[in-house]
C-alpha cells in the first residue's frame, strides 16, 4: 500500500512569529521545521504500510526556499521518498490554492491513501485537506483517532462532539489525523543518516501544469487588510503561595457567588 | 454591489440547532439583506421553526444524509442550488467538524477561497471584513475576500452573543443530492456517544483545566474531582492531549474548543498561544502554576504561583468543606 502523507514545514512556533508588514502574511524566511502536528500522519503512515506488509510512504510538502529539513526529519522517521513543490510564484498562497498544488503533486504518487493533520500549526486554516480530496475525486474522514485499513478500505474512529463515529472509505481516500492518533517515532542514528540519502523530488509550478496565476498572491481572492493590537486584559493579581493559595481561590470563587 | 442574500449552514443535532447556529442567523441579520438557512440530516427540518424565529426566511433542506458522512453531500447539494443561479453573497458556517468538511468540499466545488476561524465581522460599505485571532490573541487581524460570491467565512463558535428575532415559520424547500461518484462514499458505521457527567465544556459556566504540570495522567482526576464540585466541566491543554492523559474532546484552544465560561480555572498550564486563544475570553481567570514567568499569569486576574500538587487538593478540601 502506498500512502502520502502531506506535511508542512513551518517556522519554528515556539520562536517569535513575525508578519509581513506589506502583505501580512507570516514570515517564512528562516529555517523551518517539521510541523509537530505532522508527525502523527508521518507515524501513522508508516505502521499502515508496515501492516499491508508492503508499500512505501511518500511525502507531500509545498515550502519557500527548497526547503528540505522537515522533510529530512520525516524521512528520518522512515519515509521513503518526498515531493517538495518550491516556487517563488506560491508565495502568498491561500489554502484552496495550496490545494491546488498539493493535489497535483500527490497525483504523481499514485496513492492508496493520503494522510494529513487535521489543521497546520501556523495557518491552522484545517480545510486544506478536504479541498485536495474535492479536487482529486476521493472521499474523506477527517479528525481520526484511529486508523486502519483491511481490504481496499480504510475504517477510521472519527471525533465527534458526542463522542467517536465508526466511518469507513473506498481506498483512495483522504484522512486526517488528530494529535495522539499514534504515538510518533523519534528518528534512529541510523534513520537520520539514511534520510541524507533518500530522493527529493523538487518540482516547480510549471512542472506541475499549474499557471502561475492561480497561486500565490497572483491567485489569492483573500487578502489580510490590518492587523492590530487586542484589547487587553487588566493585569490580575499574581501572588506566591504561601499554604494560603488554596484560600485565596475560594475568596475569589465566593465572591463571583459560584461557591 | 450590496449584500442581499446570507446563508447560515444551520447545523443541528438531535432535533435542535447547536449554539453556533443561532449566533451565525443573529449575526446574518445585521450584515444585511436576507438571511437563508440549510438544513440537513434526518431531523434538520424540524428546527426550520427555532431557525425562522432566528431570522431565517427560508430553509434549504438536503434531507436524511441515510449513514453518509455529511461533508460530500452537502456541499454537493449546494453547489448545485448555487449553479442553479441561487447565488448569495455570503455563506457563514459553524467551526464544527462536519462545518469545516462542508467548507472545503463547497470551495474546492465552487473553486471559491474560505475563510476561516472567523471571531468577528463587519461591514464595510459593500464588503464584509472578517477578525481572527492572532498570535494567541494577542493581536486582531481583519481579512477580506477580494474576488467573486459567495464568501465562504468559517466562524467560531460563541464569536456572537444569540439573539431571536421573533421571525415566523420559514418556507422549507428541499434540495436534491447530486451524484457525486466516490467523494461520497464515507460511510458511518457506528455511533459511539461517551457519557459525560456535568455541563458541555463550551457550554459551562465553569472550566477547569489542567496542562502538563500535572505531571502524569493520573493527576487530572483531581481536574475533575474541583469540576465537578464547581458544577462545571474538565478541559485540557493541548500538550496532554498529544500525551494520551484525555481525550481530544476536552482539548482547549486553537485546535480545541473556544470557551467563555464565568471563571477558568488554569492548572499546571503554562500558556502557549495555542491554548491562549481558546479561553482567553473568560470572564474571570485563576492560574496555579509553579513557574512566575509562565505566560498564563499574563492573563490570569488571580495567579497563584505554587504547586498545583500542594494547591489543587486543599482547594478541593476547602470546597468540599463548605457544602
Amino acid at each position: 500500500m502506498n500512502v502520502v502523507v502531506c506535511v508542512k514545514q513551518i517556522p519554528d512556533p515556539a520562536a517569535p512569529q513575525a508578519l509581513d508588514p506589506d502583505t501580512k502574511t507570516l514570515v517564512r524566511e528562516g529555517k523551518l521545521i517539521l510541523d509537530d502536528s505532522d508527525s502523527y500522519g508521518v507515524e501513522m503512515g508508516l505502521q499502515l504500510a508496515e501492516q499491508a506488509g508492503g508499500g512505501e510512504v511518500t511525502l507531500v510538502s509545498m515550502a519557500p526556499h527548497g526547503e528540505t529539513s522537515g522533510l529530512r526529519t520525516a524521512l528520518a522517521m522512515g519515509a521513503a521518498r518526498a515531493i517538495l513543490v518550491s516556487d517563488e510564484a506560491l508565495k502568498g498562497s491561500d489554502a484552496l490554492s495550496t490545494a491546488k498544488v498539493l493535489a497535483k503533486a500527490i497525483e504523481r504518487a499514485n496513492p492508496d491513501l493520503v494522510l494529513a493533520a487535521t489543521e497546520a500549526t501556523d495557518g491552522y486554516t484545517g480545510t486544506t485537506p478536504v479541498q485536495v480530496a474535492e479536487l482529486l475525486g476521493m472521499p474523506s474522514i477527517t479528525f481520526a483517532k484511529k486508523v486502519s485499513v483491511a481490504d481496499g478500505t480504510v475504517h477510521v474512529e472519527r471525533q465527534t462532539e458526542a463522542g467517536y463515529d465508526e466511518v469507513e472509505a473506498p481506498l483512495p481516500a483522504v484522512v486526517t489525523v488528530t494529535a495522539g492518533v499514534v504515538e510518533p517515532r523519534y528518528p534512529s542514528f541510523k534513520g537520520i543518516m539514511a534520510a541524507k540519502s533518500k530522493p527529493i523530488d523538487q518540482l516547480t509550478v510549471a512542472d506541475l501544469g499549474l499557471d502561475a496565476s492561480q497561486v500565490g498572491f497572483a491567485g489569492a481572492r483573500q487578502q489580510v487588510v490590518d492587523v492590530a493590537a487586542a484589547e487587553e486584559r487588566k493585569a490580575g493579581e499574581i501572588v506566591p503561595d504561601e499554604g494560603d493559595g488554596a484560600q485565596r481561590i475560594v475568596a475569589f470563587l465566593e465572591q463571583l457567588k459560584l461557591i | 454591489m450590496s449584500i442581499d442574500k446570507v446563508w447560515v449552514l444551520a447545523e443541528s443535532a438531535g432535533g435542535a440547532p447547536i449554539s453556533t447556529t443561532l449566533e451565525l442567523l443573529t449575526e446574518a441579520r445585521s450584515l444585511g439583506g436576507t438571511v437563508e438557512a440549510v438544513t440537513w440530516g434526518a431531523d434538520g427540518a424540524a428546527t426550520a421553526p427555532v431557525l425562522g424565529e432566528y431570522g431565517a426566511v427560508t430553509v434549504y433542506d438536503v434531507g436524511d444524509l441515510g449513514n453518509a458522512l455529511p461533508g460530500a453531500p452537502v456541499a454537493g447539494a449546494i453547489a448545485e442550488l448555487i449553479r442553479s443561479g441561487n447565488r448569495p453573497d455570503v455563506i457563514l458556517v459553524p467551526t464544527t467538524y462536519d462545518g469545516r468538511d462542508i467548507a472545503g468540499r463547497l470551495s474546492a466545488k465552487l473553486d471559491l477561497p474560505v475563510i476561516t476561524n472567523v471571531v468577528g465581522l463587519t461591514v464595510e460599505g459593500d464588503e464584509v471584513r472578517s477578525q481572527h485571532a492572532i498570535f494567541g490573541g494577542a493581536q486582531v487581524a481583519t481579512a477580506r475576500f477580494t474576488g467573486d460570491r459567495p464568501w465562504i467565512f468559517v466562524v467560531r463558535a460563541k464569536s456572537f452573543a444569540a439573539e431571536p428575532a421573533g421571525g415566523g415559520a420559514p418556507q422549507v424547500t428541499q434540495i436534491p443530492v447530486p451524484d457525486l461518484g466516490a467523494t461520497n462514499t464515507a460511510t458511518v458505521l457506528a455511533r459511539h456517544v461517551e457519557e459525560r457527567e456535568g455541563p458541555k465544556l463550551d457550554e459551562a459556566e465553569v472550566v477547569v483545566s489542567g496542562g502538563r504540570g500535572l505531571g502524569s495522567a493520573e493527576h487530572y482526576a483531581l481536574i475533575e474531582e474541583l469540576a465537578k464540585l464547581l458544577n462545571g466541566a474538565a478541559g485540557a491543554s493541548r500538550a496532554i492531549v498529544d500525551a494520551g492523559w484525555v481525550p481530544y474532546s476536552h482539548q482547549v484552544g486553537q485546535t480545541g474548543k473556544t470557551v467563555k465560561p464565568t471563571v477558568y480555572i488554569a492548572c499546571g498550564i503554562s500558556g502557549a498561544t495555542q491554548h491562549l486563544v481558546g479561553m482567553k475570553g473568560a470572564k474571570n481567570i485563576i492560574a496555579i502554576n509553579k513557574d512566575q514567568d509562565a505566560p498564563i499569569f499574563s492573563v490570569a486576574d488571580l495567579g497563584i504561583v505554587g504547586d498545583v500538587h500542594k494547591v489543587l487538593p486543599a482547594l478541593i478540601e476547602a470546597i468540599k468543606a463548605r457544602s
